[in-house]
């Protein structure tokens, strides 16, 4: 059995974003990475699988500049068995459909049983590379899974709905899901298991040689929003914060008197 | 301009999502034909053409048979824009359809500049302006972006589609939230907390400040998923929607998914370490704080 499971680097989102000089995307420079909160679920589902399993292996892949290692090596602690790097120092001016297309062409003849995806990156939200890539792998999809079971050859899993439904499902392998949060609790990496994923084999191979797709859509501009809402900032010394906060919820709502 | 609207239905009834898509369609003035998995008992209110298959033909989870149907109607109709919610309907069913057409797929829109699209980007606090390099596009609109100004009038003229159900996925069942648990719209004060408690012990900081107005307290996401609440606190799309007199959000960013389950409330204070938290945009105070500080005080304040 192989099981891939694919990672994005985000950025944290309470970071203080500054735009790059094109104005096209958010600059990384100053910027810390992290995994992508929805692929931690992933990684914890492949992970889990393979014990269930016994003998699997789980591939974790990322497309992304130098920097991308360092997420790469955290799936590789909490037990990924080798990682695959596709350098691109441009990956974020790629649209879903190359980076799909980048993944399906190192992954194609690979014979991956199981995929893991995040339902969607944090920074670019698109919730398109997982099911793309399923497409272009001739896979069935199912997305937005908090609930996952294998049995025999049977996967069965729950898909999130609206308002609290849930659909059940059951398809064979090979298949690719895309994970949402709740899915499962992803573990932290122990002191020496992030020793041991040191010596676990993490290769890079250029996007040159994958990238065939032109891009279906492209960016033309990033900007801050515009500031709505009007509301009022408060800032400051603890103390005055609540006697201020007090004060006008006395003056504006009829909750305390 | 011509728009293919992919409306939704589910359990036999329609979701009122589907005149999101309508709405946007009004508003950028495209000619605009529906198609709706779904049933004739149900249908959305339009002047139109709508291509209707049965969702007892299809079954109620059946992407491929979905897009099969698609496929047929975007022949017929030839459409520059094909419209989704961005739902778990729409992101499931989306990626699909722009796949088969070879065409670009832009997510979450929640504006239009010229024949770009806006969408957010980061939580919500950057936005973005894409453009899509194909004829034809594919886009699923953010819940709430769009709505309709009047109440939706009007019968479809209807093309039914046959349909089979055929699927490598096998549809079991569906599975209702828990019943029971807390009753938060019956609250008029909820004070929430967000990942940003730290930790669950942190919890009592904030049910202490429900208790003193004489509220109850909710949660965001990550912190029922961590077990810290249970799952009938949770504010949002996948929670519970509430209008409170007074929602106090701690330590929660305000994604779009938190907001659409409180920002009806009537008066709405954010306390948060992050000046720029898209918390901000609904929040009519904001206050910059640490919430383990403030709160407390706050509490030992409103005491006395
Ligand atoms: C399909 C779907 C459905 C979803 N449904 C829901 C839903 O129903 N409800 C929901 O809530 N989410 C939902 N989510 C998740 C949502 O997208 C966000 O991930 C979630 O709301 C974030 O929760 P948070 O604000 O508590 O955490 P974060 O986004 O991590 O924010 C934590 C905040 O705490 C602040 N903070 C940190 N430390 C402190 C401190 N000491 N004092 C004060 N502030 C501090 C930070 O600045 C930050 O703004 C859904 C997501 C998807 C994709
Ligand atoms: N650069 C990337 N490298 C590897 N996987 C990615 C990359 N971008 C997106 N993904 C995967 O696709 C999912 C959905 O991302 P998106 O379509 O950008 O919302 C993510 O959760 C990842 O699992």
């Amino acid at each position: 059995m192989k099981i891939l499971i694919c990672i994005k680097q985000v950025p944290d989102m309470e970071s203080r974003f500054k735009l790059n000089d094109a104005g096209t995307w958010y600059s990384d420079q100053d910027l810390a990475g992290r995994m992508n909160e929805y692929d931690e679920f992933a990684v914890e589902q492949a992970i889990q699988l393979r014990e269930q399993l016994g003998e699997a292996e789980v591939v974790v892949l990322s497309v992304g500049s130098d920097r991308v290692k360092e997420t790469m090596k955290k799936a590789l602690a909490m037990g990924a068995d080798r990682g695959v790097h596709i350098q691109d120092d441009a990956s974020y001016e790629k649209d879903p459909f190359q980076i799909a297309s980048v993944i399906a062409a190192y992954a194609g003849d690979q014979n991956f049983d199981v995929v893991f995806t995040g339902m969607q990156s944090q920074d670019r939200g698109s919730a398109q590379v997982g099911v793309l890539l399923a497409g272009l792998l001739g896979m069935p999809a199912v997305t937005t899974i908090v609930g996952f079971d294998c049995d025999g050859d049977q996967i069965t899993v729950k898909r999130e709905l609206e308002g609290g439904l849930k659909l059940v499902a059951k398809l064979p392998f090979p298949a690719l899901f895309t994970c949402q949060l709740g899915l499962n609790t992803p573990r932290y990496p122990t002191l020496p298991n992030i020793m041991k994923a040191k010596r676990k084999e993490l290769v890079s191979l250029p996007v040159t040689d994958l990238l065939k797709a032109e891009a279906l859509t492209t960016t033309a501009e990033t900007r801050f929003p515009e500031k709505k809402g009007g509301g009022l900032i408060l800032e400051g010394d603890v103390d005055e914060l609540t006697g201020q906060l007090i004060a006008i919820l006395k003056d504006k709502t009829a909750v305390i008197k | 301009m011509k728009a293919l609207l992919i409306a939704e239905s589910r359990q036999g009834k329609l979701l009122p999502g589907s005149y999101e898509t309508l709405a946007f369609a009004e508003k950028i003035g495209a000619e605009a034909a529906m198609f709706l998995v779904g049933s004739e008992s149900d249908m959305p209110h339009f002047d139109g053409r709508l291509y209707l298959a049965e969702s007892a033909d299809v079954g109620e989870y059946n992407p491929e048979e979905t897009l099969r149907l698609l496929l047929e109607v975007i022949d017929k109709e030839s459409p520059q824009l094909i419209v989704l919610s961005h739902s778990s309907y729409g992101w499931d069913l989306a990626p699909r359809i722009a796949l088969a057409l070879q065409v670009g797929q832009i997510s979450e829109v929640v504006d239009y500049q010229g024949d770009a699209m806006v969408v957010p980007a980061c939580n919500s606090k950057l936005r973005r302006v894409v453009q899509a390099q194909s004829e034809v596009t594919v886009v699923t609109l953010q819940a709430g972006a769009f709505s309709l100004v009047d109440e939706p009038t009007g019968v479809p003229t209807v093309e039914k589609l046959s349909a089979q159900a055929e699927t490598k996925v096998e549809f079991i069942g569906y599975e209702e939230a828990e019943e029971g648990g807390v009753d938060l719209s019956k609250a008029e004060v909820i004070v929430s907390a967000g990942r940003g408690i730290g930790k669950p012990e942190n919890l009592a900081i904030v049910e202490a400040l429900a208790k003193v107005l004489g509220g109850e307290y909710g949660a965001s996401r990550p912190v029922v998923d961590s077990d810290w609440a249970e799952h009938s606190r949770q504010v949002g799309t996948t929670g519970q929607t509430v209008a409170p007199k007074l929602y106090i959000a701690c330590g929660i960013s305000g994604a779009i998914q938190h907001l659409a389950g409180m920002k009806k409330s009537e008066f709405i204070v954010a306390i948060n370490t992050d000046r720029d938290a898209p918390i901000g945009e609904v929040a009519d105070v904001l206050v910059v704080a640490d919430l383990k500080q403030f709160l407390p005080a706050l509490t030992a304040r409103l005491e006395e």
